[in-house]
Order: C-alpha cells, then structure tokens, then sequence
C-alpha cells in the first residue's frame, strides 16, 4: 500500500475541500477516495488496484442526516452512511421493503455488513479477476486502453448483459438491484452543489469507456437513499445463487416486487443481478408480465425477454439459463409471498 | 521505546520506530497526549510519512499511538500493542481470523486503519474473559465442544461468536450457520462451533 494524506472530517463542506475538487480524473480513479467501511477500499489499496493519494474518512458523517434511516409511511430515507446490517435488520424495511431488507442480508458477511456503508456498497469495484489482480497489466478499467485479459480469459464469473468488446466485468453488488427495482433515487452532494436523480442514472455500462463506472464528480458523495413505498413493495423477494450458500458474490440474481389482482399481475418490477455490467432492470419482461396471469408461461417468456440481448462468452454461457430460472423462481415466490 | 499497562517493555512491541505508550509513560507520551487532546478540530495527517497520532481504547485501556498512516487495526494490535489474539489469515476481509470488536460491533480488524478509530473501544479476544482468568462462557463452550483443531482461526471465531449471540441472530442452527459465515474455518470444525455456540448462549442468557 502507498502513504498517503490522511484527513477526518464531520461535514460535508470540509469533505469536499479535503478531497479537492480540481481533479479532472473520474471517481473509479480518482487521487482522493472518501473512506467509510473501508470494505472495498483497503482491499484494493493492498492489492495496488487503488493508490490514491489522498484518503478522507468520513465516517463521522453518520451523525449527519447521511447516518440516519427515516420511514414516515409513504417514503423510507436511507442514510448513505448507515451500515448494511443495521438496514437489513431494520424492522420497518424488513415489513414493507423486504427486497432491500433481504438483498442486504444475503450480501458478504456479519463482520462486512457491520461495516460497509450503503454508498460505499452500491459504488463496490467489480470483483473480476483481471482487475484485482495487477500481474495482468491488460484491465482497460484499471489501465486505459490495455485491453481486456477477461475477454478469452476464464471468464466464468463474468457478465452477460450490458457488456462491451473493452469489459464484461459483472457488477458485483446486490443491494443496488433492489434500489433498482424500486426506483429508488438518491441525493448525492459535491462542491457543486446538491442534486438528485434516480438511481438507474448512477451506474454507466462500460462501453468504450470502462473505468468510467459511475456519473458522479469527482468529490461528489452520495448521502441519501430514497425509496417510495409503493403497491408492490411488500410483495418483493431478493434471490441469490451463488456457489456457496453464504458470504458469496452472486452468479445470479433477482430482485423482484409484485402487485397482483388475485393472480393477475398489475404491476411488476424486476432486477437482475451477477450477470451483468451494472445493476440491470428488465424492462421488457416487465411489460410482458403486466395484465397476465402469474403461470409458467408468463414468467418462462418474461425470462427469456429479460435475457434475450444475453451475450455470453467461453465459459459463462450457464448464466443465461440459470439468470432465467432465477427469475423464474423468484417471480413464482414472490406470487405465493403471505403479505 | 514502548510501553504497557503494566509497565514492562518487550523487544516485540518496538521491533518498529513507532511510540506506543500507555497512559502513565514518558515525557513524550504526555506530550503525545496533550497534543491530541488539545486538537479537537478534525484529525489530519497532511505529510504521507509522518507518523499519526490515534488513542483507541483496547480492552478497557486507553493505548496513545503514533503509527504509519498505513497501519490497519490488526497490525497495531500484533505488532504494537503486542496483543497477538487476534490473528491475520488472508488479511483482505475474507476469513474473519482477525475478527474484533469495535464500539460493541464485529469487524474485521485487517480492513479498518486504526487511524479512523481515535476515541472508539476495542474488544479483542484477550479481553472477553475476567481479570481472575475465569473465560468467558463461549471460550468454554468451544473447549466443551472441542470447536477447533488447529486454533489459528478459533479467536476469531469466539469474538464472532460472542457478538451473533448479542446480536440476536443465533436463534436456530440455521441462523448460527448464516451469520458464522465470515469466519472460515479450514479444519471444518463448523458442527462443533455451531454446538458451543448454543452451549454459550444459554449461559450467556443466565448471565
């Protein structure tokens, strides 16, 4: 790990100053690196995957508004700096968001749900091979330009949707699908000022462009979640296949939210997870869902919409059928779901 | 030049050229203290290469460091402090061997930079069992239960164990199993620490 210039800091403006403003370098490369669970970042700053130059902990941020989960009924405020456990064991968001609840449960360890903030969650570097490994100088989000290593290397763990001819590193996290799925938003704060905007907007697909991996500024930080309840929050599951039952990444998953009249489907929303570039909506199965009812039809036709652009590589071909019987399972589950 | 709360020196604790110094010490950990305590204005190091000043609290003892900004938990705690419980296995958050507790909640001591911890308690596995040596019932239990074979990640295991217990997430086996996960176990004592975990949180409760 290199040295590097260390600051604390309690509010948001002496943040921004410490981080400094004036890079022109994209988040994922970034110089400075706000620090809160540390999860993510000191893994990759021992492996010399993140060097900055600069680290501001902002940990004491959770004494701020960013620290705190409000539920009046109708929307739940999730503070950036809240920690995955407390979240998942929160009975409000248990009861009425059980999708955000599980996906958080389900997600690395006791020790690293103690830890990691939810921000610092949804902005988790991809855990691809190639890119944690620095032998391989072949990683275009690491270096620019040098190629991809997992394009003909094993790439069993890799995407499936939303990848590009420059990366197909799989998004790794969880907790994002469901905000996804949600249409969640979140509020983000930077020395230009505070904004919003739903949080399918934070994520960026590779493209030709992979280690641009969010549409955050540089000193930019997220503070809040906000997530509407809605007709279809408490009927919502998130499921996980892994190849081990606990403290595993996903090969797939789905975050799922149903609103059934009897058996018919109102209103559905569906994410997908462990197969693709970024936290992954699956808009056309949706719509094939909706005014349909809930059968093996339904949901084996909306699966394969949800993987019809699946473009898999030598050795995660499995994920497209395994990614659709996910989904299966998931909608299915959900539909028999007491609520 | 090092220190501990009983006044002895050993050769380990200043194998590095970094102070640690308890409360009661020298001229310089006094003005070590001042210093820091006189600073209540946001904590910074602005030189990479100078040392940092951090007091943590480590089993009810205040510890008054000065380490490379660098410097994570789990190396202050084996290499300055001189508490050695706690061990490093993979040292990237993937084991739970390292595994302690700050301000009452598990972490992992290889991911946090002790400097993010001025102020906040510590409890490792060296202080979960009573001043008179009577252990802790979850040490017990995993003695009862033979919960171990070649120990390395055993105090890691106590420590999680200790905290899924009050953390209310040890009502079924199942439960055990799920929130253990972090804490890998290689000589697959897995049933056994399940057992001792039940064991313990009986007496815990009676506690």
């Amino acid at each position: 790990m290199q040295p590097f210039q260390f600051s604390r800091t309690g509010d948001l403006q002496s943040a921004y100053l410490a981080h400094g403003a004036a890079e022109a370098t994209d988040t994922a490369h970034s110089r400075s690196q706000y620090l809160a669970g540390g999860t993510t970042l000191l893994d990759l700053m021992k492996l010399g995957v993140m060097r900055p130059d600069r680290v501001v902990d902002i940990n004491e941020l959770e004494r701020t508004n960013a620290g705190r989960i409000e539920f009046g009924g109708n929307r739940l405020r999730l503070g950036a700096l809240t920690r995955m456990s407390t979240v998942a064991d929160h009975p409000d968001v248990r009861r009425d968001f059980p999708v955000i609840a599980q996906s958080l449960q389900l997600a690395a360890s006791a020790q690293i749900r103690n830890m990691a903030s939810l921000g610092g969650n949804v902005l988790q570097r991809t855990r691809c091979t190639y890119f944690r490994d620095t032998s391989y100088s072949n990683c275009n989000k690491r270096n620019p330009g040098s190629g991809c290593a997992a394009l003909d290397g094993i790439n069993r763990p890799h995407a499936v949707l939303g990848t590009s001819e420059r990366c197909i590193a799989t998004y790794p996290g969880d907790f994002a699908q469901a905000l996804i799925a949600l249409d969640a938003h979140v509020e983000v704060a930077g020395s230009n000022g505070a904004r919003e905007f739903p949080f399918a907007k934070l994520h960026r697909q590779p493209g030709q462009t992979p280690h641009f991996e969010t549409t955050l500024a540089p000193d930019e930080l997220i503070t809040v979640f906000r997530i509407a309840r809605a007709p279809f929050t408490r009927r919502s599951l998130f499921l996980k296949v892994r190849d081990r039952q606990s403290f595993e990444f996903a090969l797939a998953s789905a975050a799922v939210a149903l609103d059934l009249d009897g058996d018919t489907v109102k209103q559905v929303r569906i994410a997908l997870g462990g197969v693709a570039t970024v936290p992954w909506r699956a808009h056309e199965a949706e719509a094939s869902l909706i005014n349909q009812r809930l059968d093996e039809t339904a949901t084996r036709r909306a699966a394969d919409l949800a993987f019809a652009d699946a473009r898999p590589r030598e050795h995660n071909a499995f994920k497209v059928e395994l990614g659709k019987r996910t989904l299966i399972r998931a909608l299915r589950q959900a539909g028999v779901m007491e609520i | 030049m090092a220190s501990s709360k009983e006044g002895t020196s050993k050769s380990v604790w200043s194998r590095r050229n970094f102070l640690v110094t308890s409360m009661v010490s020298t001229m310089s950990a006094t003005t070590l203290l001042d210093q820091s305590s006189a600073n209540a204005a946001p904590a910074a190091t602005p030189e990479p290469h100078s040392p940092h000043p951090t007091i943590i609290n480590v089993n009810g003892q205040p510890y008054h460091l000065a380490l490379d900004i660098r410097t994570t938990l789990l190396d202050a705690l084996r290499d300055h402090i001189g508490l050695t419980g706690s061990k490093k296995g993979c040292d990237h958050g993937q084991c739970g061997a390292c595994t302690v507790m700050v301000n009452d909640r598990r972490v992992l001591s290889c991911l946090t930079l002790v400097a993010t911890l001025e102020g906040r308690n510590v409890i490792t596995i060296e202080g979960l069992s009573q001043a008179d040596g009577t252990l802790h019932p979850m040490q017990q239990a995993f003695i009862d239960h033979d919960a171990f074979q070649c120990g390395y990640c055993t105090p890691g295991q106590i420590v999680s164990a200790v905290a899924c217990v009050k953390e209310g997430h040890a009502a079924t086996d199942a439960d055990i199993r799920e929130y253990m996960s972090g804490n890998l176990c290689r000589c697959a004592a897995y049933p056994n620490i399940v057992d001792a975990i039940k064991q313990a949180k009986a007496k815990m409760k009676e506690a």
